[in-house]
């Protein structure tokens, strides 16, 4: 599938107040059930992680170390701290790990480019869950299958764009082609830059170790400050070898047995 | 080890696997059921009947103690069924569940076929299970790394040989207890062997995963495992090996130190796992290398 005909999101954080009207909208679209009410500590971040029932998730970093920070970020202070929001979600990978393990087919690439689980045949093995390098997909406890954000399958099939951008107050989520957006977020890249040095785009770059994100974002520090992985890549690309060492190991034990058994007294 | 990368919170980047420790017997179990199968070939062109029939036979018995503990951790048989609506190579489970369905069908085969004494007739799918008895007690190896999870995918090159090793090990300290002290000679020898070849290997790839990826292995609940493991092979090799042909309490003993340590080796590996991928500083730091 070419970046044209790919559908995704790009969400531009510098332009996130951090509302949570994505995570409110996806979970009352998608009929998701609440997580409870417990209080975290950790800024306003409550929700804590992307979960089987929670597909987008804003993080809150603060950022009052005392260091000047450049004042990007949509709340910055005089004294050069800053808070920076970031709302999560599926990154819809080019080569996704966890369709790739999918034992039953259950995990399939729709017509838009997207990951998506089809309910009545997962049979919640959860091996989706490890092999996702951004921890994204896990079982619901509800109903014991393997969820995460379908990028509103349903809506898009209608003309609709994903309830989390149609939420979206600031446009920090944006919803459209892959094309179009890789090249709205350069040009919103080129800008930014020039203001604060960190700023970079994660998750554009069809070489990277999942071949590119169909969700992907701009950042204005490094990904492992919001709880992202600096340099995910798909394990499935390493399937060959890890069948010829498993070979390997298999024929070292086909030698062993026959070793051991010639020349031992044959109980006879 | 000094913390000096940056994270959200400490809060974990990957979510850790989510298989009850059924999935950890069922390495053992697996491995233990693959590898006598294959052992029981040999036995049998060695003339060596009473080990062969007991390798037949607990392939059998593994096989459906493997589908039950399977069948335990997913919550009910139909769902084991369903990962067999598709064929899919680059999923190990998939792979993993052709492999196990066909080896607990031919070694049902081979067992029934011994029990009713038609030695003849069992020559066939004996020789099946056994030849899958090898991708059986190799596969999980390959199923755990390829997961995200880094204490497990960078060991990609080192875990199926642990697994081999283990495997290889369980099933010849299981069939040598119910065997005569010289029908099970063979057992004890590749017990020797296989012993031997887990701690090497064991060893090989905590050193290969170096200081970062090594921990993982070293502290909690997985290190702990380790230790019991290590301990106990050194145990079984060195009783089984040095004076398990004189002495036929110490080959008993040497053979209970090595299946309880193919199985403490197990769960060191999937704690191991756990661990790792609980730390987003494993997953940070070496994608920043
Ligand atoms: S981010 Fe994880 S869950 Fe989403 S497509 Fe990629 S591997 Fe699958």
């Amino acid at each position: 599938m070419t970046l044209e005909t790919r559908m995704g999101f790009f969400t531009d954080t510098t332009l996130c107040i951090g509302c949570k009207a994505c995570e409110v909208a996806c979970k009352e679209w998608n009929q998701l059930p609440a997580d409870g009410y417990e209080l975290s500590g950790q800024s306003y971040d409550n929700t804590g992680a992307l979960s089987g029932t929670t597909w987008r998730h804003v993080a809150f970093v603060e950022q009052f170390d005392g260091e000047a920070h450049d004042l990007i970020a949509p709340i910055s202070f005089e004294d050069g701290g800053r808070w920076l929001m970031s709302s999560d979600v599926c990154k819809h990978c080019t080569h996704a790990a966890c369709l790739d393990v999918c034992p039953t087919g259950a995990l399939f690439r729709t017509e838009f480019g997207t990951v998506v689980v089809q309910d009545d045949i997962c049979n919640g093995c959860g091996y989706c869950v490890p092999a996702c390098p951004f921890g994204v997909i896990d079982r619901r406890p509800d109903t014991g299958r393997a969820a995460k954000c379908t990028l509103c399958y349903d809506r898009l099939k209608d003309g609709q764009k994903p309830a989390c951008a149609k939420a979206c107050p600031t446009e920090s989520i944006q919803f459209g082609n892959l094309s179009e957006l890789r090249e709205r977020a350069q040009k919103r890249l080129e800008k930014v830059g020039t203001i604060d040095a960190r700023a970079q785009l994660y998750g554009a770059d069809t070489n990277d170790g999942v071949g590119g994100f169909g969700a992907f974002f701009l950042l204005t520090d490094d990904p492992e400050v919001y709880g992202l992985p600096p340099s995910p890549r798909v394990t499935t690309r390493d399937l060959p070898g890890m069948w010829k060492s498993a070979a390997l190991a298999g024929a070292a034990l086909a030698a062993a047995i026959v070793l051991c058994t010639v020349g031992a007294p044959n109980g006879e | 080890m000094e913390n000096n990368s940056r994270s959200y919170y400490g809060r974990p980047i990957l979510k850790p696997h989510i298989w009850k420790d059924y999935i950890a017997a069922y390495f053992f179990i697996g491995g233990l059921a693959g590898a006598s199968a294959t052992l029981a070939i040999a036995a049998r062109a060695r003339k060596n009947d009473a080990l062969a029939r007991s390798c037949t036979l607990t392939a059998a018995g593994g096989a459906a103690l493997s589908a039950a503990l399977l069948i335990a951790d997913l919550g009910n048989p139909e769902r084991f069924l369903n990962m067999m609506r598709v064929v899919k190579v680059t999923s190990p489970m998939n792979v993993g569940t052709w492999i196990l369905s066909a080896f607990g069908i031919t070694s049902g085969l081979a067992a029934a076929a011994q029990v009713i004494g038609a030695k003849r007739s069992a020559r066939i799918p004996a020789t099946l299970a056994g030849t899958l008895g090898i991708p059986l007690a190799t596969y999980t190896a390959v199923l755990i790394a390829d997961t995200a999870v880094p204490a497990w995918h960078e060991a990609r090159r080192e875990l199926p040989f642990v697994f081999v090793a283990g495997a290889a090990m369980s099933a010849a300290a299981w069939n040598s207890l119910f065997v005569s002290h010289r029908h099970g000679t063979m057992a004890r020898r590749l017990l020797l062997a296989a012993g031997t070849c887990e701690l090497v290997a064991h060893r090989r790839m905590v050193h290969r995963l170096g200081t970062l990826l090594g921990e993982p292995y070293q502290v909690g609940r997985a290190g702990t495992c380790a230790k019991v493991a290590r301990a106990l092979t050194t145990v079984a090799v060195i009783s089984t090996g040095a004076l398990g042909e004189r002495f036929r309490s110490t080959a008993k003993i040497g053979a209970l130190a090595a299946l309880a340590g193919a199985l403490c080796e197990r769960f060191s590996v999937f704690y191991a796992g756990t661990q790792s991928a609980l730390d987003p500083r494993y997953v940070v730091e070496h994608q920043r290398r």
